[in-house]
């Protein structure tokens, strides 16, 4: 077989490589971005490209050297970008020399019969059937392992702000990952997931300090790539926030190839008096969360996206009236290759503080009524 | 006292101004546009809207700051999808809501939306429910719907044999209006962009007159047919899924298939999301062509005359070189 990769994005890589292992690929780990692959995706990326199509292009550019044979990609049909990254950057890939096949997968459910042609090109099973069934089997166990993991993610955004030796918690989650990666067998991951709970249970905190809490939200890439994100969920831990992502890839497949979520319709309905259409991307979703946060009294939310996003950018120009009007403060980040971690850092406390200061008046107008 | 709909001088407005404009009039309102583009219509908008808006949206918000307070309604249709194929940029669809939120003490918007995936009839059926808002006359509203169609017809037939927007504009509502006689040019350009972007005499600092003052003849998307873009379906390993940049692309496959102009100009703006992906595409193809001159030129907010106006002349006098070589040498050769 062929050597396969994929792009990285976040702990997602893991279930990935467990299903293609399972399907009898022999798969090449995608390395974490750094600057490194950034300058590679920007070198070669046509400058107003969103940063996931830099970062995504620059992961492919280091797997090639990596030895990687087939590049696996995932389509989408508009009416934002993402559905034309992947022939560009294979058209890129292609102009620059280099012969490797990527695969762009599509919904099943739209292109089921493409979906099996392409399947059996990463299946060592040649009939239809034994693909399928293969595939099925190791869609869910990779299922069951993405379950896991996003699990201990959200732990870790509960224990972090809590923690009483920092840095403790985002270690755990490290050595949890990597447990859930060694497991091959059902059993093998419960176990591992309870050796991770335990861990996470294990940390010692401080289950006394006032911790902010603040919703996640934006577009799916620089949600679910902390590296994209330049860790904003780990800086926030340590300011003391507890964080709330509106987005893991367990929630993105059910709503997208499977019957949805109902956090999703949730967010539908409340987007609905300030856009009641479907823009693309998750604009519509971002404006949603935030009403849903506001509602269940949270002390702010965050949006973060890629500079240039245009689903994104809609939802901000919009996101100014409904933080008015639902009284929840909204900072936005986007970003792009020149976004530096202190300036980031910088503005968030001055935002935290903000948020601080404001639950502190709420508090003292309910102690004087 | 008549029933006043703002129509903003952007976006749509170059592809089915007409029409629309026909349509409110047969039913007895009263259309008002905003004036051309200016630094202070821009300026408003870049007040409005988010920094990182692409030109053209901003220029939008600009647009309806500056009629808001002259009409009882702004007519921003969420035209979504019109040829069954390919739908409008993000920014597009969420275009009257971003005004609603972002714009305060706006008039009502009709957003009625057209999508001819969801149902048949659907441009109709939305026309229609424009005209209840006004009349309970369902004739009347069919009648204004036929007429309005018919001037969208006329008008995509001027703009295919070469005029622009504004003057094709003029022409159907003056039919004695005088079209300027086409001045002799000595080269041909492909001026390939989005309407909005192409015909914004002040965001591209008047491009297309410079060209023209240049002796350039010009053709841009409205006149390639759609019988030329259907044959470069192949040449995408998917199709474009914004209309206006399946056009844009396509358009430019063509003439560097057929060269049948001697250079190409795509006009894009800063941070617009689409192009980034239209431009590699034809820098892409653009390599497979090399004898064909390409120039890309990038319009944003601050764009100064002296900046575009030097990278055109140098690009047009390019051009004439090389066409003058090419003459030469096939006259030594024949
Ligand atoms: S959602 Fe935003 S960042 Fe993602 S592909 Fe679309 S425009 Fe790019
Ligand atoms: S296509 Fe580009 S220029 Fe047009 S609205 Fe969208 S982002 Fe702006």
């Amino acid at each position: 077989m062929k050597k396969v990769s994929f792009p990285h994005m976040g702990h997602a890589g893991i279930a990935f490589k467990s299903l293609l292992e399972d399907l009898g690929n022999e798969v090449i780990m995608p390395p974490v971005p750094t600057k490194k692959t950034l300058d590679l995706g920007v070198k070669y990326a046509p400058e107003f490209a969103c940063l996931p199509y830099k970062i995504v292009l620059g992961t492919y550019l280091e797997l090639i050297e990596m030895g990687a044979e087939v590049l696996l990609a995932f389509d989408s049909y508009g009416p934002c970008r993402f559905g034309h990254y992947s022939h560009l950057q294979f058209l890129t890939l292609k102009n620059l020399g280099h012969d490797v096949e990527v695969i762009c997968f599509g919904y099943p459910k739209r292109e089921p019969i493409e979906f099996i042609r392409k399947l059996k090109k990463v299946s060592k099973h040649k009939s239809t059937i034994k693909c399928l069934y293969e595939f099925y089997k190791a869609f869910k166990k990779g299922w069951e392992k993405l379950k896991a993991l996003d699990y201990m993610e959200k732990l870790s955004h509960k224990i972090r702000p809590r923690e009483l030796k920092r840095g403790t918690t985002t270690k755990v989650y490290k050595q949890a990952q990597q447990w859930l990666d060694e497991a091959k067998t059902y059993s093998q991951i419960a176990e591992a997931k309870e050796a991770g709970i335990k861990a996470f249970n294990d940390i010692s905190i401080d289950p006394e300090r006032e911790v902010l809490k603040v919703g996640l939200t934006g577009e799916i890439y620089v949600l679910l790539e902390p590296a994209s994100n330049l860790e904003i969920e780990e800086t926030l831990g340590h300011m003391g926030v507890e964080v709330e992502r509106s987005m893991f890839l367990t929630g993105w497949t059910q709503d997208n190839l499977g019957s949805g979520t109902q956090d999703h319709a949730s967010a539908i309905e409340a987007a609905k008096p300030y856009l009641p259409y479907k823009i693309g991307g998750h604009g519509r979703e971002t404006i949603g969360h935030v009403v849903n946060y506001a509602k269940r009294k949270f002390d702010g939310v965050i949006q973060i996206a890629p500079f240039t996003c245009t689903p994104e950018i809609v939802a901000r120009t919009i996101l100014n009236k409904v933080s008015k009007e639902h009284d929840i403060p909204v900072l936005t980040f986007f970003f792009d290759e020149q976004t530096a971690k202190a300036g980031i850092t910088t503005r968030l406390e001055a935002f935290i503080d903000l948020l601080r200061r404001k639950r502190l008046e709420k508090n003292q107008v309910a102690a004087a009524i | 006292m008549t029933i006043k709909i703002g129509i903003p001088r952007a976006t749509f407005y170059y592809e089915y101004f007409p029409m629309a404009q026909t349509f409110f009039n047969e039913l007895g309102l009263q259309v008002i546009t905003s004036a051309k583009t200016s630094r202070e219509i821009l300026n408003a908008g870049i007040q409005k809207a988010h920094a990182d808006t692409c030109v053209p949206v901003k220029a939008f918000y600009g647009h309806v700051e500056s009629i808001k307070n002259k009409v009882d309604f702004l007519f921003i249709p969420r035209i979504t999808c019109l040829n069954g194929q390919t739908v409008y940029c993000p920014k597009f669809l969420g275009l009257p809501d971003m005004m609603r939120h972002a714009i305060d003490d706006v008039p009502e918007i009709i957003d009625t939306c057209i999508d001819v995936r969801t149902t048949r009839f659907a441009v109709w059926k939305a026309f229609y429910s424009i005209g209840r808002r006004f009349t309970n006359d369902k004739f009347k509203i069919l009648k204004a719907y036929i007429k309005s169609l018919y001037a969208l017809k006329k008008y995509k037939n001027l703009l295919m044999q070469g005029l622009f927007p504004e003057e094709a504009i003029k022409k159907l509502n003056n039919p004695n209006y005088n079209i300027q006689k086409k001045q002799d040019s000595t080269l041909h350009f492909a001026v390939l962009g989005y309407p909005y972007t192409v015909y914004d005499e002040f965001t591209t600092v008047d491009l297309l007159s410079r060209l023209k003052k240049l002796g350039v003849q010009i053709t841009t998307i409205e006149q390639v047919p759609y019988s030329w873009i259907k044959r470069q379906h192949k040449k995408l390993p998917k199709r474009m899924f914004w209309t206006y940049s399946d056009a844009v692309v396509k358009s430019a496959f063509h003439f560097f298939e057929h060269k049948s102009v001697d250079g190409i100009i795509h006009i894009t703006t800063f941070a617009c999301g689409p192009d980034s992906m239209v431009i590699d595409y034809l820098k892409f193809e653009s390599q497979n062509h090399p004898d064909m001159p390409f120039m890309s030129i990038t319009i944003d907010e601050h764009s100064g005359e002296a900046g575009i106006h030097t990278r055109l002349e140098a690009f047009v006098d390019m051009v004439k070189r090389k066409k003058m070589l090419k003459m030469n040498t096939s006259e030594v050769y024949s």
